[in-house]
């Protein structure tokens, strides 16, 4: 309702009220909510990397709700299921409630027990002494997702390390940044920078947005729709935005490549690029065109099922609403191997629609200058994140967090301890629990800092349990964005058990470690006041705003006929790719077919489901009521010929016979009969979540085919065949 | 039927809605249903086979109907109107849990009994409305395909949408005058 209207109800109300009260009835016994004192305090949610602000609300001292902050361009006061949920990231009962050492017990089995802060903070301490003693301190090594994760890092580079990993890239979206700033010099960042509410044409491929809830992308997406944008959606799966699209393409999986190079043989050949734009901003147009005229839709056809004419009229459509149309990028690109390929050549794409930097494509994101809290500076690492690496993976920007693992195993490994912050790595890296098992074999110390008893927890020496992000303060969010704008997470309630802030752990370790210096300060909160200060702001406005907008510094878009100097050698948008070219690498995308599917094995797809965010939230109390587990789509033929029925559970069994949990069947047309699909993040093994423990199958132990990307290291996962198990059945059945 | 002054109305849009449950999670927090009870739900309609295919998403709830049969088949007075709205209530302190509401509601949209003893439902938040605020379901919806308003407002938002899109609302036939309707 709008405020007129909200005038409007008053005064059609306000003749009602002069009935006796008796009648007007509605005011039972039950209280309404938000009748009691009600209290609110500004967050940040990290329910997921998205980062919406917005307020937590009491009642009577009870936690109420959490919404979103209407000044916040992250959420614009709208948060998602998940964040909606957040309260119950609080209320877990099955929260890590005190540190937690691991000890042999008299029967010789290890188990965890409860120690003190002191204690625990003593044994890590002395662990990590000893390692940069014998070791070097280089030898240490980091995963970590998530904002809190910057005090961690901060203890860490004091200490000496140098190799901070995060799944957020070599299992996520590493591929598609090291493409894009390879060609434009520039990354898509966080928020990516798609201008989707400008676009008259949006190309999704694979990317499932409304089933990943990444809010502005969710907002943007909605808005293009209403303003009658023109949809084209490439998934083998009849996903969400495949049912609001105008066009679908069912590709077969692994064909992507395929596509985008007719498509762009289409645009070539047809003329229908953007001439000027090619000229004056881009270098290497001409070998493109030379290598896709071998890439006509027909050919395409015979590799991607989908109809030349379909591939023609799509390119088209392109075209037509060029510039303002969008080949989205993507969020989680780690497919096939040849993810940096794919990622080029969707960049390249794009160059050829113009986009880049125009209305309705990507924009230019604009940040605040924020002074960083002075600190001496760090000692220099004796070795740097690349050790892990070898020679391999030239284009890694940070440490590869597959790679780490691999040189954490054996006596002679490289790295000997490890501080894991808010990972969950035996569901998140594809196929890893052996690994990780030898990993934890041969590491010295491994620090687990998490707020749930992940399965990571089980690897640990010692578990710390941190409080929520709705207990605590973190580094204010200040992301690069269409606006500038700072936002404040603080406490809405007193740390719940015996769980502590990051910013506490990692001043206690620095102290104990000799690495005072690096902290300063009593409270985060003293920080983040002379970090606000510098802006002309103050902590105690942001407590009372919780959001914070500045003015733009630089345009959002490339102006016409602007001279720009791209962050890449050539200055230039590269679309040949001389740095790949030196590197032994194609320089234009190439096309490889996947692997052929084995008889009776189907694609193993997953995704995301909007009810939870990745591993991390499938315990919580709320989220779990709407989505207690994940479901195996089948389509009805595929069902037919295995005789199963819809609901029935199964198991799956991979093409190297790993075997899943259970999973309950969703037969349904919105698949096509060569894939099955299911949400990621379920199948949990750790008894101590004790909501989700056993409540569907998790789709990363299935992933043992995975297939590395040579150019920076990314783990493909979708070269994974799984068939069906009939529960009570020690064999496949055949169909 | 029920004479009122006011008809509020629940416009969706099912060519934007992404059947998140964000509506249900939002709900659920602002009033404190219990675990397991909740008063609004998402469906989602296949039609087709692969690969010629429709989905619909519709966030269902109570119809706040112009003619409830459970308010009409409630024994005790506890299901009523609020104030001369449409708004269906339940008085807790009046209802027995005969469930006489739940097998007249066509629409399935009253909970089995809330642990405090009566039957739960959707209140389209009229804690919120009477303050001027959408229900917690349609503030939140991240796709705003929700939208609230006075349906007998031509000005208002709703009326706007069901003079200018097509529309739907779910069992017509039953005559309950549903007030929840899903633009197509």
């Amino acid at each position: 309702m709008d405020r007129r209207e909200f005038i409007k109800v008053s005064s059609l109300t306000a003749a009602a009220v002069t009935v006796p009260s008796i009648f007007l009835s509605g005011c039972s016994q039950q209280p309404r909510p938000g009748e009691g004192k009600v209290s609110t305090t500004p967050t940040v949610c990290d329910i997921c990397f998205w980062k919406c602000a917005g307020h937590v609300y009491s009642e009577n001292g009870k936690p109420w709700k959490v919404v979103g902050n209407p000044e916040d361009l992250h959420s614009n006061g709208r948060f998602c299921t998940r964040g909606t949920g957040g309260l119950g990231s609080y209320l877990d009962k099955d929260r890590l409630k005190k540190p937690l050492v691991r000890t042999v017990g008299k029967n010789g089995r290890q188990t965890f027990r409860e120690a003190s802060w002191d204690e625990a903070l003593d044994i890590i301490a002395n662990r990590m002494q000893k390692i940069a003693d014998e070791h070097g301190a280089d030898r240490f090594a980091m995963f970590s997702h998530g904002a809190g994760a910057n005090h961690f890092k901060n203890l860490l580079k004091g200490y000496g390390c140098a190799t901070f990993a995060a799944p957020s890239y070599a299992q996520c979206r590493g591929p598609r940044e090291v493409a894009f700033n390879l060609t434009y010099g520039e990354g898509v960042g966080s928020p990516a920078r798609t201008d989707m509410e400008n676009s008259h044409c949006i190309v999704l491929i694979g990317s499932h947005i409304g089933e990943n809830l990444h809010n502005g992308q969710v907002q943007t997406l909605t808005r293009a729709l209403e303003n009658g944008v023109s949809l084209i959606t490439v998934d083998p799966r009849f996903s969400v935005p495949a049912s609001k699209s105008k066009h679908w393409l069912p590709i077969r999986p692994g064909t992507d490549i395929a596509l985008l190079l007719a498509w762009m043989n289409v645009l070539v050949e047809e003329d229908l690029y953007d001439r000027d734009y090619i000229e004056q901003y881009t270098t290497g147009f001409d070998e493109l065109a030379l290598h896709v005229q071998q890439f006509p839709p027909e050919w395409a056809y015979l590799q991607t099922g989908l109809k030349p004419s379909l591939i023609r009229e799509t390119a088209r459509e392109m075209a037509k609403n060029a510039p303002a149309t969008l080949v989205h990028p993507g969020r989680h690109t780690t497919w096939y191997g040849d993810d940096t390929q794919r990622e080029r050549a969707i960049a390249i794409l794009n160059a050829l629609l113009g986009s880049w930097g125009r209305p309705g494509g990507f924009y230019m994101q604009d940040k605040v200058t924020l002074p960083k809290y002075p600190l001496p500076d760090y000692p220099k690492p004796k070795s740097t994140f690349k050790a892990a690496h070898g020679s391999d993976f030239p284009f890694a920007s940070q440490a590869v967090s597959n790679a780490v693992i691999d040189a954490s195993i054996g006596d002679d490994a490289h790295y000997k301890g490890w501080l894991v912050y808010g990972t969950n790595l035996p569901m998140t890296v594809p196929g890893i629990r052996s690994k990780l098992k030898q990993a934890a074999d041969a590491l010295e110390l491994i620090v687990v800092i998490d707020t749930m008893p992940a399965e990571v927890t089980g690897y640990a020496d010692v578990i710390l349990p941190e409080c929520t992000y709705l207990e605590r303060y973190d580094d204010l969010r200040n992301a690069a964005e269409r606006k500038p704008s700072l936002a404040l997470r603080m406490p809405a309630f007193e740390p719940k058990y015996d769980s502590k802030p990051g910013w506490w752990i990692a001043k206690q370790l620095g102290e104990m470690l000799g690495l005072q210096k690096y902290f300063p300060w009593k409270d985060y909160s003293e920080v983040l006041g002379w970090q606000l200060k510098k802006v002309g702001s103050s902590l105690e406005e942001m407590q009372k705003v919780g959001v914070k907008n500045f003015p733009r510094k630089r345009p959002m878009y490339i102006q016409a006929g602007e001279a720009r100097h791209f962050k890449t050698p050539s200055g230039m948008i590269e679309i040949y790719s001389q740095q790949l070219a030196e590197q032994g690498f194609d320089p234009l995308p190439k096309y490889t077919p996947p692997a052929a599917r084995p008889e009776n094995y189907y694609h193993l797809n997953y995704g995301r489901m909007p009810a939870h965010t990745f591993s991390r939230t499938t315990n919580n109390p709320l989220l779990f009521q709407l989505a207690p587990e994940n479901v195996l789509w089948v389509n009805p033929l595929v069902a037919k010929q295995w005789d199963l029925v819809n609901g029935e559970s199964v198991q799956l069994q991979n093409q190297d016979g790993v075997v899943s949990n259970p999973i309950r069947l969703r037969v349904t047309e919105r698949i096509g009969p060569d894939s099955v699909f299911m949400a990621h993040g379920f199948g949990h093994r750790s008894k101590r979540m004790r909501l989700t423990h056993g409540l569907g199958a998790d789709d990363s132990e299935l992933m043992t085919n995975v297939l590395i990307d040579p150019i920076m290291g990314a783990t493909g996962m979708r070269g994974n065949f799984v068939t069906f198990i009939k529960l009570e059945s020690d064999h496949p059945v055949h169909a | 039927m029920h004479d009122m002054t006011i008809k509020y109305a629940m416009v969706i849009d099912t060519l934007t809605c992404i059947g998140c449950g964000d509506c249900v999670v939002a709900c659920k927090t602002e009033n404190k249903t219990p675990v397991g009870l909740n008063r609004d739900w998402v469906v989602e309609a296949t039609r087709g086979t692969w690969p010629d295919l429709r989905t619909e998403f519709r966030s269902e709830r109570c119809n706040h109907c112009s003619n409830a049969t459970c308010v009409t088949m409630c024994p005790t007075g506890a299901s009523h109107y609020w104030r001369d709205s449409n708004i269906v209530l339940v008085e807790a302190n009046k209802c027995t849990g005969c469930k006489a509401c739940i097998a007249a509601c066509p629409y399935d949209a009253r909970l089995i009994m809330h642990p405090d003893g009566y039957i739960d439902k959707c209140t389209f938040c009229h804690h919120r409305v009477e303050k001027g605020l959408d229900p917690a379901c349609v503030s939140t919806c991240p796709t705003q395909c929700m939208h609230f308003g006075i349906l007998n407002d031509p000005g208002s938002k709703v009326s706007q949408l069901l003079r200018t899109r097509n529309y739907k609302v779910l069992m017509k036939e039953t005559g309950n005058e549903p007030n929840v309707y899903y633009l197509t």
